[in-house]
């Protein structure tokens, strides 16, 4: 039987092929509460791809396409695993989303959206390789790698 | 079109169609008629230019205007949210003109409420108006708005209506110059949406290099208060000023645009030139705003 570095979960998420080191920035953009059960395996050799990758696993929660989706900012290659009694019910990769709603946080402290009780909602997209956030209210961009997260997601 | 909030939501046939109702309501042509509407301006930050421009444009279409331009005397001093306000607000009047220092709140205000909002500035995001009576001036003066030459001088780095200017004409294969000071320097943001346009631009110290071969030439005021030293700003507030000298052997169509207010960017020896055209762009923003008016009320 194959051994496992991160024991399995019986039902939850698991989010694999996370870029190594990120797997924090995941928790955090998740919102994973402290009192959640979670599994985390960072700077692990990857079978599949033989470099090196964290895995996140993630008992008795599962996420909505925007929160998955939100992930691919930070972890392009991500795959996410459902579980149901030890077994994968369901399987995809993330994708980077046009728009993203309500969980990312305007870096514009004049914009409405810090102002008013408002969701935000941004325009993502990729130029030159270099992929930006767009806010759909002050229309002011910023570089992926930059964008800050609501923590009232 | 239903509100105008930004630039960017203008397609080129939005911005010929404004274009050529301007153009009738200015030749007596066209006379849009809104006598049964009432148009509020909310002005949260002051500014007198546009806040005239607007009301006088709205009485010569017969309307009628409600004005709050103080946000003291309003009841966003007793924590009343914008949200509110506006819907309030919506319920006594026909369109909103809105000018506030927050930016995106004219947005929200479209998305909140069923009448028209048109954006007269939200901070340094987007002041469409301005950029629509800037194309209508380039237009009128210039005749034909493809292929021009235009020279942007002065603060190109925080101001707003050269950035919405670069959008606006983006639709028309325009080159670009850019005169400015290296600190206020036209920022990425815009120069990677020319080149993704394919527009042309060009990056200068010292526009006597390229005067003589514009079409355009818009000034906006270097702020003495975006200078860390006042010297500095001294040192420099002359280097881009517009002299009566500066335009011996210019193209006969130029033209030089400003927003206004002026200080001293532009010699006054340059008003009696024929090259002067700043006063008659501010009387241009009363016909293009009866334009959006009319057209937002559907009556064109």
């Amino acid at each position: 039987m194959k051994e496992l570095k991160v024991d399995p979960i019986k039902n939850g998420t698991v989010i694999d092929h996370i870029k190594p080191g990120k797997a924090y920035q995941v928790l955090k953009i998740l919102n994973i509460n402290t009192q959640d059960e979670v599994m985390l395996g960072m700077n692990l050799q990857s079978n599949k791809t033989k470099q090196k990758k964290d895995i996140l696993k993630i008992e008795n929660i599962t996420f909505g396409p925007d929160e998955i989706n939100c992930i691919s900012l930070i972890a392009p290659n991500a795959t996410i695993s459902t579980i149901k009694n030890y077994d994968v019910v369901k399987k995809h990769q993330v994708q980077t989303p046009q728009v993203i709603d309500r969980i990312l946080k305007c870096a514009n402290p004049n914009c409405i959206t810090n102002q008013e009780n408002l969701q935000s909602s941004f325009e993502i997209y990729t130029k030159k390789n270099i992929t930006r956030a767009q806010c759909y209210y002050c229309e002011k961009t910023t570089k992926i790698d930059e964008v800050r997260f609501s923590m009232n997601n | 079109m239903q509100n105008l909030i930004s630039v960017k939501d203008l397609s080129k046939s939005d911005i010929l169609n404004l274009i050529k109702v301007s153009e009738g309501i200015e030749q007596g042509k066209l006379t849009p008629q809104i006598a049964d509407k009432v148009v509020s301006l909310l002005f949260f930050e002051p500014s007198t230019r546009t806040r005239f421009s607007f009301e006088t444009a709205v009485k010569r279409l017969s309307g009628k205007t409600l004005y709050l331009g103080d946000v003291a005397s309003t009841s966003v001093t007793k924590g009343e949210s914008f949200a509110d306000t506006v819907r309030v607000i919506s319920q006594y009047s026909d369109m909103i003109v809105m000018r506030t220092l927050v930016e995106g709140a004219p947005r929200y205000a479209s998305e909140l409420l069923d009448i028209p909002i048109v954006n007269a500035g939200d901070g340094t995001n987007q002041h469409p108006t301005q950029a629509l009576l800037d194309i209508y001036s380039i237009y009128k003066t210039q005749k034909d708005l493809n292929g021009l030459k235009i020279g942007l001088v002065g603060d190109l780095k925080l101001g707003r209506t050269v950035h919405s200017l670069c959008q606006i004409m983006s639709d028309f294969n325009p080159e670009f110059y850019f005169i400015s000071p290296e600190f206020l320097k036209m920022p990425n943001s815009i120069k990677n949406y020319l080149s993704e346009k394919g527009i042309k631009y060009h990056q200068l110290n010292n526009l006597e290099e390229v005067v003589r071969e514009l079409d355009i030439l818009y000034v906006t005021r270097l702020q003495k208060e975006r200078f860390s030293d006042a010297e500095a700003y001294e040192r420099v507030k002359d280097y881009y000023a517009i002299s009566a000298n500066l335009l011996h052997g210019v193209k006969e169509n130029l033209k030089i645009l400003h927003p206004l207010p002026r200080v001293n960017e532009i010699s006054t020896c340059v008003d009696n030139t024929p090259y002067a055209y700043y006063f008659q762009q501010a009387k241009n923003g009363m016909y293009m705003r009866q334009s959006i008016i009319a057209s937002l009320f559907d009556r064109v």
